[in-house]
C-alpha cells in the first residue's frame, strides 16, 4: 500500500471540484464563494507540493509559498470590498452587484 | 509504511469531508470552522509528504489570519443567513453537472498519468519519498528563497504591503460629527488664546 503521487493528485482534484461546486451552489452567499476560492487555491498548493516532493525539486514549494501569499492578499482585499459593499447597501446579495455601474 | 498509508487516508478523508461541509453548511460561521478543519488536515498531508515548512505556514497564515478574518467579517456583518440560502437547491443540478464533468476530466488526466508513462517518468514519479538529506526542508527552502528567488520574495512582500494598504484605505471612513483630539492645536495653544484679563471695578460685576 504505497502512497504515491496519484493519491495526492486525486485529493487535490476532489478538493478543486468541491471548490467549483461551492461557487455554483452558493450563488447568493459571497462569503462562501470566497471560501470556495480558498479551497481551490489549497488544492493547487497540494498539487504543487506533491509534484515538488515526488520530482525532488524545491521550486514547487517556493511557488506554493507565493500562491499562499497571493491567496492571503486576495482574501484581505475581497473581505474589505465586501465590508464596504455591505456598508453601502446593507446586504451582500450577489445578484445586486450588477447595479454597481461606473 | 502501513501507518503512513493510514495517516494519509485519515487526513485525506477528513480534508475532503470538511471541504464538502464548507459549501453545504447552513451557517457561514460553521463554514469558516470547517474551512479551518480543512486547512489543518491539509497541513497534516503536507507534513506527511515531507513539506514541514509549508505545513506550518499553512497553519499560521490560513488558520491564524485568513480564517479568523473570515470569522470576523461573518460575525460583524449583520446578514440574514436564511435569505441567503434561497435558491440553493435551484443551483444544485447545474453545479452537479459541472462538478461531474470536472472530476471525470481530472480522473482521466490522473489515470493517464499513472498508467501511461509508467516506464520512464512514472517510475521516478511514483517512487517512494526521496531520502532524507542532512538539511531539513525549512533549511533548504530558506537557502533557495534568499538566494535564487530573492527578488520574487520581495515582490511577494510588496503584494502583501499593497493588500494591507488597500484594505485599510477601503474600510477607513471619516464619520461626521465625531469629536477627535487635535494634538497640534492643543500643543500650539498660547497663553494669549486662553486667558483674558479684564479690569473689574470693585462692587460691580463684569
Amino acid at each position: 500500500m504505497e502512497i504515491g503521487l496519484s493519491h495526492y493528485l486525486t485529493v487535490a482534484a476532489i478538493l478543486f471540484t468541491i471548490g467549483v461546486l461551492g461557487i455554483f451552489v452558493n450563488r447568493k452567499n459571497i462569503i462562501v464563494i470566497l471560501m470556495s476560492v480558498e479551497l481551490m487555491l489549497l488544492s493547487v498548493n497540494i498539487n504543487l507540493v506533491a509534484f515538488s516532493v515526488f520530482l525532488s525539486d524545491l521550486t514547487g514549494q517556493i511557488f506554493a509559498l507565493f500562491v499562499l501569499t497571493v491567496a492571503a492578499a486576495e482574501a484581505a482585499i475581497g473581505l474589505a470590498i465586501l465590508v464596504v459593499y455591505f456598508r453601502n447597501r446593507g446586504s451582500i446579495a450577489v445578484e445586486d452587484i450588477h447595479m454597481m455601474k461606473g | 509504511m502501513i501507518v503512513q498509508a493510514l495517516a494519509f487516508y485519515l487526513f485525506a478523508a477528513v480534508t475532503v469531508a470538511a471541504a464538502f461541509m464548507v459549501i453545504v453548511a447552513r451557517n457561514p460561521v460553521h463554514s469558516v470552522l470547517f474551512l479551518i478543519l480543512t486547512f489543518f488536515n491539509a497541513a497534516g498531508l503536507f507534513v506527511l509528504i515531507g513539506a514541514e515548512f509549508l505545513a506550518m505556514i499553512l497553519v499560521v497564515v490560513y488558520v491564524g489570519a485568513v480564517a479568523v478574518l473570515f470569522l470576523f467579517v461573518v460575525m460583524m456583518l449583520d446578514i440574514d443567513f436564511v435569505e441567503l440560502r434561497q435558491g440553493f437547491l435551484q443551483y444544485v443540478p447545474i453545479g452537479a453537472v459541472i462538478g461531474l464533468i470536472l472530476v471525470a476530466e481530472l480522473i482521466l488526466v490522473i489515470g493517464a498519468n499513472s498508467a501511461g508513462d509508467a516506464s520512464a517518468a512514472g517510475s521516478a514519479l511514483s517512487s517512494s519519498f526521496p531520502p532524507v538529506s542532512e538539511v531539513s526542508n525549512t533549511d533548504a527552502l530558506g537557502r533557495l528563497i534568499y538566494t535564487e528567488y530573492a527578488y520574487l520574495f520581495e515582490a511577494a512582500g510588496m503584494v502583501l504591503l499593497v493588500a494591507m494598504i488597500g484594505a485599510i484605505v477601503l474600510t477607513l471612513r471619516q464619520r461626521p460629527g465625531v469629536r477627535k483630539q487635535n494634538i497640534s492645536a492643543q500643543v500650539s495653544r498660547r497663553r494669549e488664546d486662553g486667558v483674558e484679563l479684564r479690569d473689574v471695578k470693585p462692587g460691580q460685576g463684569i
